[in-house]
């Protein structure tokens, strides 16, 4: 851990336990540290890449988690970008699965790969013109009740006082 | 007889070059290519999915896969729910393999709330994931063979999944789907009887996978079909993104239960299954042997478990259950390869984020894209289900 601390401008260094790690790094330098850990680090194994929408810091966090096999360990690099200019630098290069990652990152949550392959393409929505919907901002609930209407004969009931009336009709 | 039926050449001429990037031009309009659709409704499809292939003759040019047919939106609706209330919703991401979801997200809240699980429960919950485990390979048998054209052995295997998934009933109430796990714990003890009824069951399928063995991987079809057909080349182990039976049988030993050992695997006495040739055949008779190490594993879970203890750690009231802020992955072995939930906590009520890793995720999409061409249109199927893929994972 020293070794990459000296080498890059990693900020903050979470020990989540014994054989996991999150590390932050300035997004310039992101690719280069994954790329470095992959190759000279051992971290072979990609085991996920995500994002979290932290709306109240008007941020992104991707989270690129590696695994090294021969050590087993985890570490995840975790990178902030601005969710005005949600944009990262494409790791498709590195790993075969990671251009299905980012193609579903830019449909789900808006964060663009310049130069992935097909990042464009619809990856599980077909025709969605909305907000990407995994952001914090997108209003599930809204959605449904602006897109669908209630269906003509069904009757919606509060949950308890339909329980009180068919429980206990007598009372008042 | 075969060549005076059929014309066969070995003169590949006919086919198109490749260019330096190794892929082909292909022009719909010379008539030389067909789109074929495989799937979303078709029998040699697992689950919802379809492959946009582009065939040439009989063989597979190019091909890319579609999901979406099945997105529920479970990550996004579990931001919108309370910790308990995801409970629900977890089991429902694989139907084949409800409880490495809940172990996986009551794991990874157990590992932010900082809560240590019972002894008791740690059996109970390597007993449930065995469970499933070996439900889920007995429901896998009946696509592999399927696919190869023997339906009956499908038959067999749906009847021996059925005695497992009685014995899930009893001790859950649930067949498919048994919120079992819970934060803290387990549900719930073994049921008067549940060991003698499940000893019951686990030989009668070790019966029924004698002949499976004699019908299927003695039968000289399955052989002829599947013996060196789906290649999976060792390099592309961690290229891809591989994990489970698909890795071990191109003879890479990854194993969670054994790299990271969690709840009492490190107690049981077992050895990752490792397979050598990689192809077809060698996946299913790593996935079958892993079947037959399931049932070893149950046998010993039972004679190692104690008879009672405490199945549940004392937890804060889960209806208002602050989980304190952090981020952490959790990850389990099931039938198809690491499967992982990677969980954030913003120290509220809800959940901030919650990823699921789902094995088929690299193995239905880039992994199937590179291993599909130039096979032929009938081994399509038998080659997915071969890689295990399961789409509700890759569309959570």
């Amino acid at each position: 851990m020293n070794d990459i601390k000296t080498k890059f401008d990693i900020t903050d260094i979470i020990e989540q336990r014994e054989n996991l790690s999150f590390i932050t790094i300035p997004k310039e330098h992101a690719i280069s540290l994954v790329t470095y850990l992959r190759d000279v680090k051992g971290f072979k194994h990609l085991v996920l890449l995500t994002a979290a929408d932290w709306l109240e810091d008007e941020e992104f966090q991707l989270t690129y988690l590696l695994n090294n096999p021969d050590e087993k360990s985890d570490l995840g690099v975790r990178v902030f970008i601005s969710r005005e200019d949600a944009t990262m630098e494409t790791a498709h290069h590195l790993w075969e699965q990671v251009a299905t990652y980012q193609r579903e990152l830019k449909e789900m949550f808006g964060i663009d790969f310049p130069g992935s392959p097909d990042v464009d393409k619809p990856f599980i929505l077909e025709g969605w013109d909305d907000k990407p919907p995994y952001r914090r901002d997108f209003d599930t609930k809204q959605y449904s009740e602006d897109t669908y209407f209630p269906r003509p004969g069904r009757e919606s009931n509060d949950p308890a006082e339909y329980m009180k009336k068919k429980l206990y009709p007598d009372e008042k | 007889m075969k060549n005076k039926l059929f014309k066969i050449t070995e003169d590949r001429s006919q086919f198109p070059e490749k260019n330096a990037d190794g892929k082909i031009d292909i022009d719909l309009s010379s008539h030389k290519y067909l789109k074929l659709w495989q799937g979303p409704q078709h029998p040699g499809i697992t689950g919802n999915m379809a492959l946009e292939l582009t065939v040439l003759g009989d063989e597979v040019m190019h091909c890319e896969t579609h999901v979406g047919y099945l997105h529920r939106g479970f990550e996004k609706l579990m931001e919108r729910r309370k910790y308990i209330q995801c409970f629900p919703i977890v089991c429902r991401v694989a139907v084949p393999e409800p409880d490495f979801n809940e172990y996986c997200f009551a794991s990874a809240m157990e590992e932010l709330a900082g809560i240590e699980i019972p002894e008791m429960a740690k059996w109970l919950r390597t007993l449930v994931l065995e469970m499933s485990r070996l439900q889920s390979y007995l429901m896998w048998i009946g696509g592999q063979s399927g696919a190869f054209g023997s339906g009956i052995i499908g038959q067999w295997a749906n009847y021996l999944r059925d005695l497992v998934l009685d014995r899930f009933e009893e001790l859950t109430g649930g067949r498919i789907y048994h919120m079992y796990q819970l934060p803290g714990g387990v549900r719930g003890l073994l049921p008067d009887g549940f060991k003698e009824r499940m000893e019951e069951t686990l030989q009668t399928i070790e019966k029924f996978m004698g002949d499976i063995d004699k019908v299927m991987f003695n039968n000289a079809v399955f052989k002829k079909r599947s013996v060196g057909i789906g290649y999976i080349d060792p390099a592309w182990i961690n290229k891809f993104g591989i994990t489970g039976p698909n890795a071990r049988a191109a003879g890479v030993a990854k194993d969670v239960r054994k790299d990271y050992p969690y709840l009492k695997y490190a107690d049981l006495d077992f050895d990752a299954i490792v397979g050598k040739d990689s192809d077809i055949y060698t996946r299913a008779d790593v996935r079958r042997k892993d079947l037959l190490l399931s049932i070893d594993l149950i046998r010993q879970i039972f004679a190692k478990m104690p008879e009672k203890g405490d199945i549940k750690a004392k937890t804060p009231n889960v209806l208002h259950w602050k989980v304190p802020k952090g981020e952490t992955y959790s990850r389990a072995e099931c039938t198809r390869g690491e499967y992982g939930y990677y969980m954030v906590s913003d120290g509220t009520e809800y959940p901030r984020r919650i990823n699921v890793r789902g094995p088929s995720y690299t193995h239905a999409i880039a992994l199937l894209e590179k291993m599909i061409i130039n096979t032929n249109i009938a081994d399509v199927a038998g080659l997915m289900v071969s890689l295990h893929t399961y789409p509700p994972e890759i569309e959570r």
